[in-house]
């Protein structure tokens, strides 16, 4: 595991770096949670009833 | 910044392939359902009648029962009457379900990268699988999908069991598809598992005002057009993750190809 991820890193020259990776991945899980968390579980009045119809339909507890 | 951004299109542009797709759908299937069970919602009496009678709509005194926390639909709120009304509840479910794909897509798009893996459409195919069994199937197997109006356990039990259902379930396949030390994928389907051991939380009497029939087809149809959602949002975004996963990573998968399939 160890030696295949220090080939793969050894690899490309442009290869970029595992930073770089972190950071993409963890900016998107940061931006998908937060959209999740507003579509499907923020629970002030205009917002629930915005997404009522969708949040039924993709079966997240809504009221 | 460039990885960023690749990422970010990937997944802005499947989230609103499979949004869109899931909104002429959820029109055709789940939102009329919605809108019958609404119907119902409104002449429910209060469940328990042993005190003086409530008037019947009064938020406080069915918030006092019991069964409905978090914010309680005024009767006949949600009903569109006029065709504007209508209109704007389509456009806003419509808004809604393209955030979801976008949020999901970058959830997916996030663990498409953080694997390293070659991805392709079919492949992304698969990832999307891997999404529906995570946060459709998994949750509804034990918190069945729910029209307005069914009863339901209180609100926050619910959305906690639900999200640990759809996290242990993901955690646990992902475990399965990628991890190679044994310790590792025990624990995983554990985790997958513990939420259904507990079991989900369900009211004290399953007596909501829906019609079993009308629930048992918003079942059905919420799982049918999840898939089909998730179909096209692995798909779209395996695609287009072909060329933001490292391409150093490749070339070994691609030597294995031939002998493989």
């Amino acid at each position: 595991m160890t030696a295949r991820s220090i080939n793969t890193a050894a690899a490309g020259s442009a290869a970029r770096s595992a930073a770089q990776t972190a950071v993409a991945a963890f900016a998107a899980i940061l931006l998908g949670s937060f959209l999740l968390y507003g579509v499907g579980f923020a629970q002030p009045q205009q917002i629930h009833d915005a997404a009522h119809d969708a949040r039924h339909s993709f079966a997240f507890p809504c009221h | 910044m460039d990885l960023i951004r690749r990422l970010f299109t990937a997944a802005l542009v499947a989230g609103v392939l499979s949004g869109t797709a899931a909104s002429v759908v959820q029109q055709a299937t789940t939102v009329p359902l919605i809108l019958e069970a609404e119907k119902y919602e409104v002449v429910t009496p209060p469940p328990a009648t042993v005190a003086a009678p409530a008037p019947a709509g009064a938020p406080a005194a069915s918030h006092a029962e019991g069964h409905q926390h978090g914010p309680v639909r005024e009767v006949g709120e949600g009903v569109p009457v006029t065709l504007d009304e209508a209109m704007q509840r389509i456009g806003l479910t419509i808004a809604a379900n393209l955030i979801a794909g976008v949020a999901y897509a970058l959830l997916l798009a996030a663990a498409i990268l953080l694997a390293g893996r070659p991805v392709d459409a079919r492949r992304g195919l698969v990832w999307g699988m891997g999404g529906f069994v995570a946060v459709s199937l998994a949750p509804s197997f034990g918190l069945a999908p729910e029209l307005p109006g069914m009863a339901g356990a209180e609100l926050e039990l619910r959305q906690l069991w639900w999200l640990s259902a759809a996290a242990g379930a993901g955690v646990g396949i992902a475990a399965l598809a990628f991890a190679r030390n044994r310790l590792v994928i025990a624990v995983a389907v554990l985790a997958a598992a513990l939420p259904h051991l507990i079991g989900a939380p369900h009211p004290e009497s399953a007596e909501g005002a829906v019609p079993p029939e009308l629930a048992a087809r918003f079942v059905t149809a919420s799982l049918g057009s999840a898939a089909l959602f998730w179909a096209i949002l692995g798909s779209v975004c395996g695609w287009l993750m072909s060329g933001v996963v490292q391409p150093a990573e490749r070339q070994p998968a691609l030597r294995v190809q031939p002998g493989a399939r």
